[in-house]
């Protein structure tokens, strides 16, 4: 099948029609948070969140018997959570530092999730098939129940990104400043890992939870590169997890037999890599080429002796307003 | 006979705070009047930011009380304005210089209300007041040290509070800057405010400052610069490392 096909296909075919949409939904939920966990230095929490989501997903499965998009996304966010709160008792109560922990937790959840799951395929029954495609996420078998079900706890998480937007701007540059001006910042922490967790159950089905951490890292990271306003770097790191999404998306629904997962997690990882050389400003290629004018500019200068060595501009000069 | 505390800004009563065993603060008591400017002065470790840090609530103690104007100050806060270490953030974070001071009016705000026009009136004035007038649209991290810890306390000073309360204002700042902040204090002072701010150069105390709380660990001697801020109380502090110091500052 050729691209154009494939676009007219958007417009015409059911099944690829319902992946598009959601794989843009999960593209703009993980997006949006993804900017937020980028700067919060909270980058590795999806890969936590997500990882631990697995035994959650599970055990949701088990309880309900069906493969419910919202038991099971429910199950994922409270494995999710309890992995989080597992880890900050663990940095808390003893002298384990907070990346070991975090490693701790994400090897304990998985392994206890994969060990579930191996045993649960090999039951008797269809409906225990097909579990595992929530290990690197399976965009084709998405339904209009699926994407409803996102639509509407995505859009709940960026509403309210929308109404605290100051609340969350001020806790993630100033945590100690906004405790002084009467925010209950640990509340806070509780609710916007929370959010990230939304990003991440919202995309565990289409793209699994072994790559999801990716899309918590890689709109943000890229979009940090492009702009330094906050409002501005949150829109397009949504643009860029769209952008992603959809591409993964596409690529799985063109019957290419590639889970989607991968193709989405390499989309984005190709994002990121183009703004870190090419972004204007932080960009390395524009970086390179200032320093090399920096250097010929001095350069020329030494060369018509114009500064003597040893001569250094004072740093009141350098600050005067 | 107790004084009336609640005329007094801060009174800081048997304060204790440890990290784990060790204790940070021991007993100290200390009581701050109005329109003064505090300097808390003493070596690495004395506890000088912990002490600032127990009177926000933003370490805690072990025991002990804090006043503010004879309450305690999650019930005042809104009349205490903090400038913490600028080294305490990531100044990477993607927003200019009067969004930063713009902060300084979320806690009048409240929840989910935005910003409005007098708000930022207030916080371009509170710009110009530190001389940043210049850089209020300036990406952050643009700014030179300096001129960070000038929009930090323009923050502070958009919350126009009654007391202000300053983590080593002067920290590696440029020539420019320490005069700017000099000047911000002085006025604060002359508008009938209270300043408390963690210092780390004995030279300028009598210079900048009215009053000083020596510290180490126990709070040394506070009180009037003319009065508290001798060789014996310093070097009751520093040990003999103040020697030299001293000699300079007495004239002896």
């Amino acid at each position: 099948m050729n691209p154009f096909d494939l676009i007219a296909l958007i417009f015409t075919d059911y099944t690829i029609r319902t992946v598009m949409m959601g794989a843009l939904v999960l593209g703009i939920v993980s997006g949006t948070l993804s900017a937020f966990a980028v700067l919060r230095k909270q980058s590795l929490l999806g890969d936590t969140m997500s990882h631990a989501a697995l035994p959650g997903v599970i055990i949701a499965f088990l309880i309900t018997g069906e493969r419910a998009p919202l038991p099971l996304l429910v199950g994922a966010m409270l494995a999710g959570l309890l992995g989080t709160l597992f880890m900050g008792v663990v940095t808390s109560q003893t002298r384990i530092k907070h990346d070991s922990a975090q490693g701790v937790v994400l090897a304990v959840f998985f392994g206890f999730g994969m060990a579930l799951l191996s045993w649960v395929v090999r039951q008797p029954g269809a409906e225990y098939a097909g579990l595992d495609q929530f290990l690197f996420g399976q965009a084709a078998a998405t339904v209009e129940a699926d994407v409803r079900t996102m639509a509407v706890i995505g859009g709940a998480a960026l509403l309210v990104i929308a109404l605290f937007w100051k609340e969350i701007k001020l806790v993630s540059f100033d945590p100690g400043y906004a405790h002084t001006l009467g925010m209950r910042v640990s509340l806070m922490n509780i609710a916007i890992t929370s959010l990230i967790g939304v990003a991440v159950v919202v995309g565990l089905q289409m793209v699994g939870v072994v790559l999801m951490s990716a899309m918590i890292v890689a709109p943000g990271a890229a979009a940090r590169q492009w702009t330094n306003r906050l409002g501005m770097m949150v829109v397009i790191s949504a643009v860029f997890g769209a952008v992603a999404g959809v591409s993964g998306a596409w690529v799985s629904a063109a019957g290419v037999n590639v889970p989607t997962g991968p193709v989405i997690v390499l989309s984005a990882t190709l994002i990121v890599v183009f703004s870190i050389f090419f972004a204007p400003n932080r960009g390395l290629v524009w970086e390179s080429v200032r320093q090399q004018r920096r250097r010929a500019a001095l350069a020329n200068r030494r060369a018509h002796a114009e500064v003597p060595v040893g001569s250094v501009g004072s740093a009141e000069g350098a600050t005067k307003s | 006979m107790k004084p009336d505390i609640s005329q007094y800004p801060i009174v800081i009563e048997d304060l204790t705070v440890a990290y784990r065993e060790e204790p940070v603060l021991w007993d100290v008591d200390l009581t701050i009047p109005a329109g003064a400017l505090m300097a808390i002065v003493g070596p690495n470790g004395a506890g000088k930011s912990t002490l600032i840090k127990a009177m926000l609530n933003l370490v805690e103690r072990a025991a002990g009380h804090v006043h503010i104007f004879g309450k305690t100050y999650p019930e005042q806060r809104h009349r205490v304005a903090y400038v913490p270490q600028r080294g305490s953030v990531d100044w990477d974070f993607p927003t200019n210089a009067l969004d930063i001071v713009m902060m300084g009016r979320y806690g009048h705000l409240g929840w989910i209300k935005r910003p409005g026009k007098r708000d930022r009136e207030i916080a371009l004035g509170a710009l110009h007041k530190v001389g940043m007038q210049n850089f209020a649209q300036r990406q952050i991290s643009q700014l030179s040290g300096g001129q960070q810890q000038r929009v930090f306390l323009a923050r502070a000073l958009a919350q126009d509070a009654d007391i202000y309360i300053m983590d080593e204002p002067f920290q590696g700042v440029d020539a420019t800057t320490e005069r700017a902040i000099v000047g911000v204090l002085k006025e604060l002072q002359a508008h009938g405010r209270t300043v408390v701010v963690v210092h780390h150069d004995l030279e300028t105390v009598p210079q900048y400052f009215d009053h000083v709380l020596i510290l180490n660990v126990k709070a040394i001697a506070a009180g009037r610069v003319e009065a508290v801020f001798t060789p014996e109380n310093l070097r009751a502090a520093y040990g003999g490392r103040v020697d030299m110091l001293i000699q300079k500052e007495t004239g002896v």
